[in-house]
């Protein structure tokens, strides 16, 4: 069954793992400055006669406030629905004819807007991208359309998913302060409530060009995008910014379990752990090791909770780990697992300890650290196939506010973790006290586990 | 874990695929030739990457799975690289991982395989396709893995029947198909997948990794020589054929309309349109690609989503789509919306295809669409991975080998008087088989 999210507008990006650039030669990656503040960006790889442009916006889900969630990601959808010179759908028609492909994410952190198309056509997109980030139209009823649209994208993703309503729940309690703990689509109630004036603000305070990074990554002349983007971006005058306000989440104090009910079959944990995130590339440490650990607990089939939890002890269907070390905000350490047939999620989630507990005790081996080492480099290079990633990493590490061009450092850095700093920060950070637990507890279907179809014979007339 | 990330829908694969292979060969040369065990390569040089990607098909999807025994062809697939040779499952996983290789299976209703992505240098590279030859060739089906992943599909199959989309999908098919193959699930049904037994995959191994129906699909850092030899080493120790793979029985196209509703209590209602559609070999292929454009395959720019959606907010997703395979692939409309409008939707939905398939489109989209399709080719094979599966396609469904070279040229060809002919005659706006899950009337 074919889903489609990217397709239809938007995305809603969370997280991607870090990356890594290059080893072998690639174009060095050239940044400039604009007198207003704007940040440009441009990777030449000159494979295929394609152009990638993205601008990111550093307004995500986390500038909102209460009562507004969802606000970031509704104007990304406005930005769709024409501007003073571009009328409503001509953006989207504009660069289809060009043969271009064209969508927009928000994450927690950014809001970004990218096109795809051949080289030639790069002038096209940039023009576009100028032109709404200052004379965006804000029709009433194409808000009222777009709203609706938004809860249903909202229904489809969160509300009708078991598991993402879990997701949305543990966050929400995992985070008791900081704005990470609101969904980026938004909470129903706040999309609701929300009015044309709250996306308008919202593109007021942020959608200016000392807020904005363009990264344009492909077949392309760095001078010639830099000329392109001082003529189209250039003349838009800086703004002041809205302060923002260092939001610290307090210590937890205690382990805090949740559940959620919801129509489903299996049962389903997740165990959220605070830990650090990247902050200084050079500086830090712990960040890496807590990477290298998430690689040895799942980065692979060969990794343990795969090994040990689904395949040897048969306690768990599936079983998990994740760790995002890129982030404007605080980062977890995550579990998951679903119970295998006559388990349960108390079950699974001794196992999962009992792989902490294992692991600080015994440590690692060097045939696992040099595992997780090589998938390493290995993606380094894969990561080089795509055009469109490379200009994803570039545009989060800048607007998260690490150097844009970090990943080889951050790859080295990988490569230096031992495996006593794993272990380590598994002792220091994956702590009760440190953790909460959520629990999807499974509801049969009404009318039975599997519903049958209720024939109405041929005939079109169905209303 | 949290949220959505960014990845190509499925939907657009499928248009990938379709528009695919093309406009490639002059600037991609594809080298093909057959291996001494029969074989077919398809192989792209190239040196921009120290990296490989290749795959390895079979006709050996889930349209070969005895209707008794639904489930087989999947899990024979995925247990290939649970043991092979005289490796255990333990060890292929971590052999790849410790060169950094991924190898991973690629399953739909026609075609079963590997895919494998590796660094070239000497090291990874031997390593690697050492352990593909393994899995290929002689995968032992352990009985104690075997138990093991049963158990796994059987619990997966039983959460995903609670699921709207999977109810959706699986009415849509029967109803499309009936008894055909095509009907079948791709990884079976919990009563079928509960009776295999071990001696169902192997069987269902030796009948279709045969070495004269292996595809094998290459691109990345290799001289010919050295591909040739790749190519010789995945495939010599292959099985060779007993007995004739059974072409796949004609598909029957819907006589009259049927609609079928289902409850469930989610708060969206899935509604899928459609019927048998086209084959990847198809005279009219172009014609109903293009014209897919206009209906509900060009984003924004289709009829489906501005009725939909950007005119009436009743749905994030709208779009239509054909899937095409060694048969009709099915033709399928998907509207997802809040139950309380399914209604409204539906008929929305009902009256765009009715009206594209009557009027077919304007001059002004038909250009439009033959722009994007056109203009953006070569975002279509601007990264090895999309290389490689096009070549795939084109092995696997003996599409010409100049296929790329002329796919500009066949869509560009088509008139709007041919493609609304062909519409005409191949979609059935009054007898499309429609599912609507958790719609209106049933919680």
């Amino acid at each position: 069954m074919p889903t489609a999210t990217c397709l239809i507008r938007s995305c809603i990006v969370a997280l991607i793992l870090v990356s890594a650039v290059a080893t072998a030669v690639a174009a060095p990656i050239q940044r400039r400055t604009l007198a207003n503040g704007m940040t440009i960006i441009v990777k030449e790889d000159h494979r295929s006669p394609v152009a990638v442009s993205m601008v990111w916006y550093r307004a995500g889900s986390m500038d909102e406030v209460s009562g507004s969630t969802g606000v970031a990601h509704m104007l990304e959808h406005m930005m769709f629905k024409g501007t003073k010179k571009v009328p409503v759908g001509e953006f989207s028609r504009t660069i289809a004819r060009a043969g271009g492909r064209e969508n927009a994410f928000t994450s927690r952190d950014y809001t970004a807007y990218y096109e795809q198309l051949h080289k030639s056509r790069l002038p096209l997109a940039l023009e576009l991208e100028a032109d709404r980030m200052v004379n965006l139209a804000f029709a009433e009823d194409e808000f009222a359309r777009e709203l609706k649209v938004v809860m249903e994208e909202r229904r489809s993703r969160t509300d009708d998913d078991p598991h993402s309503q879990l997701n949305e729940l543990l966050m929400a309690t995992v985070y008791v302060s900081h704005p990470y703990r609101s969904p980026v689509v938004g909470w129903m109630n706040d999309l609701q409530n929300m009015q044309l004036a709250d996306a308008r603000g919202w593109y007021e305070a942020w959608y200016a060009p000392n807020n904005a990074t363009l990264v344009v990554a492909g077949d392309i002349e760095p001078d010639e995008v830099f000329r392109l983007a001082e003529n189209l971006f250039g003349p838009i005058p800086a703004r002041a910014l809205p302060r923002r306000k260092v939001q610290t989440e307090p210590r937890q104090f205690g382990i805090r379990r949740i559940t959620v009910k919801a129509p489903a079959e299996l049962p389903y944990l997740v165990m959220a752990y605070h830990a650090p995130v990247l902050r200084d590339v050079e500086g830090d440490w712990e960040p890496y090791a807590l990477f290298v650990l998430n690689g040895i607990l799942d980065g692979s089939d060969a990794s343990r909770l795969n090994r040990e939890l689904v395949r040897k002890s048969r306690v768990a269907n599936s079983a998990n780990s994740s760790y995002d070390l890129i982030n404007r905000g605080p980062a977890l350490f995550l579990l998951d697992g679903i119970p295998a047939e006559g388990k349960t999620v108390a079950d699974v989630e001794a196992a999962l300890r009992d792989q902490i507990r294992v692991l600080v005790e015994q440590g690692i081996s060097d045939d696992e650290m040099r595992r997780v080492k090589a998938q390493v480099t290995a993606a380094q290079v894969y990561a080089r196939d795509s055009v469109y990633f490379q200009a994803m990493r570039i545009g989060m590490l800048q607007t998260v506010g690490l150097p844009f061009d970090s990943s080889d450092r951050q790859v080295t850095k990988l490569q230096e973790v031992t495996a006593d700093q794993v272990r380590e920060v598994a002792r220091r950070y994956l702590i009760d006290d440190n953790l909460t637990v959520a629990v999807l507890d499974p509801q049969p279907l009404p009318g039975g586990k599997r519903p049958q179809p209720n024939p109405e014979g041929s005939g079109r007339d169905q209303r | 874990m949290t949220s959505a990330s960014v990845s190509l829908p499925k939907v657009l694969l499928v248009l990938a695929c379709t528009v695919a292979a093309s406009a490639a060969n002059a600037t991609l040369p594809i080298q093909h030739w057959q291996t001494t065990s029969g074989a077919a390569v398809l192989f792209v040089e190239t040196h921009d990457l120290p990296m490989l990607d290749l795959a390895v098909d079979f006709p050996a999807g889930a349209s070969r799975d005895a209707p008794n025994k639904s489930g087989a062809a999947s899990l024979t697939l995925g247990l290939m690289r649970s043991g092979a040779a005289a490796f255990g499952e333990d060890e292929i996983s971590e052999r790849l991982a410790s060169i950094g290789a991924d190898m991973s299976g690629r399953f739909d209703m026609d075609r079963a395989g590997y895919a494998l992505r590796t660094l070239s240098s000497a090291r990874e590279r031997d390593e690697a396709l050492g352990l593909l030859a393994a899995v290929l060739q002689k995968p032992t089906f352990p009985q104690k893995i075997f138990e093991r992943e049963q158990e796994r599909t059987l619990a997966g199959l039983k959460e995903a029947e609670t699921r709207p989309e999977v109810l959706a999908d699986r009415e849509f098919r029967q109803l499309l198909y009936g008894e055909h193959p095509y009907a079948l699930r791709t990884s079976g049904v919990p009563e079928t997948v509960a009776n295999l037994r071990r001696d169902d995959l192997v069987e269902f191994y030796r009948r279709h990794f045969i070495a004269g129906d292996a595809v094998v699909s290459i691109i990345g850092d290799l001289s010919r020589s050295q591909a040739a030899a790749i190519a010789e080493q995945l495939t010599a120790g292959l099985s060779h054929r007993s007995e004739t793979l059974q072409p796949l029985p004609p598909i029957v196209q819907i006589e009259t309309a049927q609609t079928r509703r289902i409850g469930h209590p989610a708060s969206q209602a899935h509604i899928l349109i459609g019927q048998p559609g086209i084959k990847r070999l198809d005279p009219d292929y172009f014609a109903l690609f293009l014209g897919n454009y206009v209906l509900g395959g060009g984003g924004f720019s289709s009829r489906l989503n501005a009725e939909i959606r950007q005119k009436r907010g009743y749905a994030y997703s709208a779009y239509s789509f054909f899937n095409p395979l060694e048969l009709e692939g099915p033709f399928t409309i998907a509207v997802q919306t809040k139950r309380e409008q399914a209604e409204e939707a539906l008929k929305v939905a009902q009256e765009t295809l009715a009206r594209f398939v009557a009027d077919g489109p304007t001059q002004q989209e038909l250009d439009a669409a033959k722009q994007n399709i056109i203009g953006g080719f070569p975002l279509r094979i601007d990264s090895n991975k999309k290389i490689q599966d096009y070549l795939s396609i084109i092995g696997f469904y003996r599409l010409p080998l100049t296929y790329l070279d002329d796919f500009p040229a066949q869509i560009e060809r088509i008139t709007l008087e041919q493609l609304k002919e062909a519409w005409h005659r191949r979609v059935h706006p009054e007898r499309m088989a429609t599912v609507i899950v958790a719609g209106a009337q049933s919680r």
